[in-house]
């Protein structure tokens, strides 16, 4: 029932909107290469909320029309270099966010709602830059109560990395639940997991409720070490060695180049 | 975490740290603090800034003309939702330099105050750098000198700052750590921290372990 990483990637077609995780929640690294190869570009990235290093080697490849983010850093190795240097040269739409906004957006999806009214954000540059968000009032207040209205986020495709899958296609994300906002509100989601198990994961109570149910995922593949060289909870930690490495090489086009030309060797 | 530590065995104050597994007790997904803060669930968040201004406003986006910034930061991350929903904000920004403390910054990633009219539960308390600690008032609006760190003056500090602030003629100095929370802060504080960051852990102990060198030199 599983797929390679390569049948994973041959979902995304050009233009797509594409939802990616947090560094922490399960990056699926060992989708960006089959992703850079497979060579679908133009694509409007959905960090969730946050992105790292594989959005920063989607737009180092050409890859990204678009980023909405409420930011883009490698973390402790510093600033995301592909993704600074778009920035600076004007190669990438920007739609600057704010966390709960993309989280909001992608449950307006997850409910079939047009948008969901959030606190915060009125006399911010991030709300006076956003031609999609609104600003209105509180219908139920008496008196003058301003609330931005976020639209929808639905994005084509999400991917992320988990511990597991059962043979039915149950996805095993524990307490990530972003993971599973991620896959509500998206048409289609790829999974890359750690292994796939032999038992249901739906059947034993205890990983039931930490389990996104198969109706929402569209194709799974196995990536030992998948997310490296950022960690997975519960599985392995950070290799904040290797980010750094990273960090370093791409601060110019030609050393992301080597970088990423390299075979990639998890440790 | 140094606060935690020294209420061991007491009712401690219940820390989530963004990025840590072990230090994290959510449940519901990084969502989860920001509807807790939402309700009001939150009482104090430690936020940075790339740039803060005298109005508190806080950019954590970039220099320069928006959206091609000169220096591109990450971005604004919650901060457009917590500084709103916080009631207690700790600033926070070890340089203290007229780039990072601006009369006005570029981008607003949140604002510091917000009109009559506008829910606005929370917002910043205190600001602290590398050499002094402020308080906001957020009805006047704007920051008061509430002490200068050792080693550093009123003068330097004014220097400093791109931004006017209250103060009086000679401000206290700084209460510096006393051994006991010195050894916690050097011992389980920095145990706990290197889970989420490692290589500033890391730095530190090279820090201490130098330090150690010198004074024996010494």
């Amino acid at each position: 029932m599983t797929a390679n990483l390569q049948d994973l990637a041959r979902h995304v077609k050009p233009g797509q909107c594409v939802a990616l995780p947090v560094d922490y929640a399960g990056v699926s690294m060992a989708m960006t290469r089959p992703l850079i190869e497979h060579g679908a570009g133009d694509l409007h990235l959905v960090c969730v909320p946050t992105g790292g290093l594989q959005v920063d080697q989607l737009i180092g490849s050409g890859l990204v029309r678009r980023v909405e983010t409420s930011a883009v850093s490698l973390g402790e190795a510093g600033g995301a270099p592909r993704f600074n240097q778009a920035v600076r040269e004007g190669r990438i739409e920007l739609r600057d966010a704010t966390c709960p906004a993309i989280h909001a957006g992608l449950l307006a999806a997850q409910k079939g709602v047009p948008f969901i009214p959030i606190r915060g954000l009125i006399g911010s540059d991030l709300l006076a830059r956003r031609d999609d968000w609104r600003l209105t009032e509180n219908p139920f207040s008496d008196l003058p109560d301003p609330i931005v209205l976020i639209p929808a986020i639905t994005p084509d495709i999400a991917i992320f990395h988990a511990p597991m899958a059962d043979m039915q296609g149950n996805v095993w994300i524990g307490r990530r639940r972003e993971l599973a906002a991620m896959a509500y509100a998206a048409r289609e989601t790829l999974v890359t997991v750690e292994r796939i198990v032999e038992h249901s994961l739906l059947a034993d109570e205890t990983t039931a409720a930490g389990t996104l149910p198969a109706l929402y995922v569209t194709d799974i593949a196995v990536a030992p070490r998948g997310a490296w060289p950022y960690g997975l909870w519960g599985e392995y930690d950070t290799d904040t060695a290797e980010l750094i490495r990273y960090a370093r090489a791409a601060r110019s086009e030609d050393g992301f180049a080597e970088y990423m030309s390299r075979a990639e060797v998890p440790v | 975490m140094l606060r935690r530590a020294m209420d061991d065995g007491q009712r401690q104050v219940r820390l989530s740290i963004l990025g840590s597994v072990e230090h994290n007790f959510f449940t519901n997904g990084s969502v989860e603090l920001f509807d807790s803060a939402g309700q009001g669930r939150l009482d104090a968040f430690f936020l940075g800034g790339g740039q803060i201004d005298g109005q508190a406003n806080v950019n954590l986006v970039g220099t320069g003309e928006y959206p091609q910034s000169d220096v591109r930061w990450p971005g604004s991350f919650g901060s457009a939702y917590l500084y709103f929903t916080v009631p207690r904000v700790i600033l926070f920004r070890e340089e203290h330099s007229p780039r990072v403390f601006v009369d006005k910054v570029d981008f607003i990633s949140a604002p510091g105050v917000s009109p009559p009219g506008v829910y606005r539960p929370g917002g910043p308390i205190a600001l602290l750098t590398g050499k002094g600690l402020f308080s906001f008032d957020r009805a006047r609006p704007g920051f008061r000198l509430e002490s200068i760190h050792p080693g550093h003056d009123l003068d330097e500090i004014v220097a400093a700052t791109g931004f006017g602030f209250d103060h009086t003629d000679a401000p206290p100095t700084t209460i510096p750590p006393d051994a006991a929370a010195l050894s916690l802060l050097r011992g389980r504080v920095l145990d706990e921290l290197e889970e989420t960051y490692p290589a500033f852990a890391a730095d530190w102990r090279r820090d201490l372990a130098g330090a150690t060198a010198k004074d024996v030199s010494a």
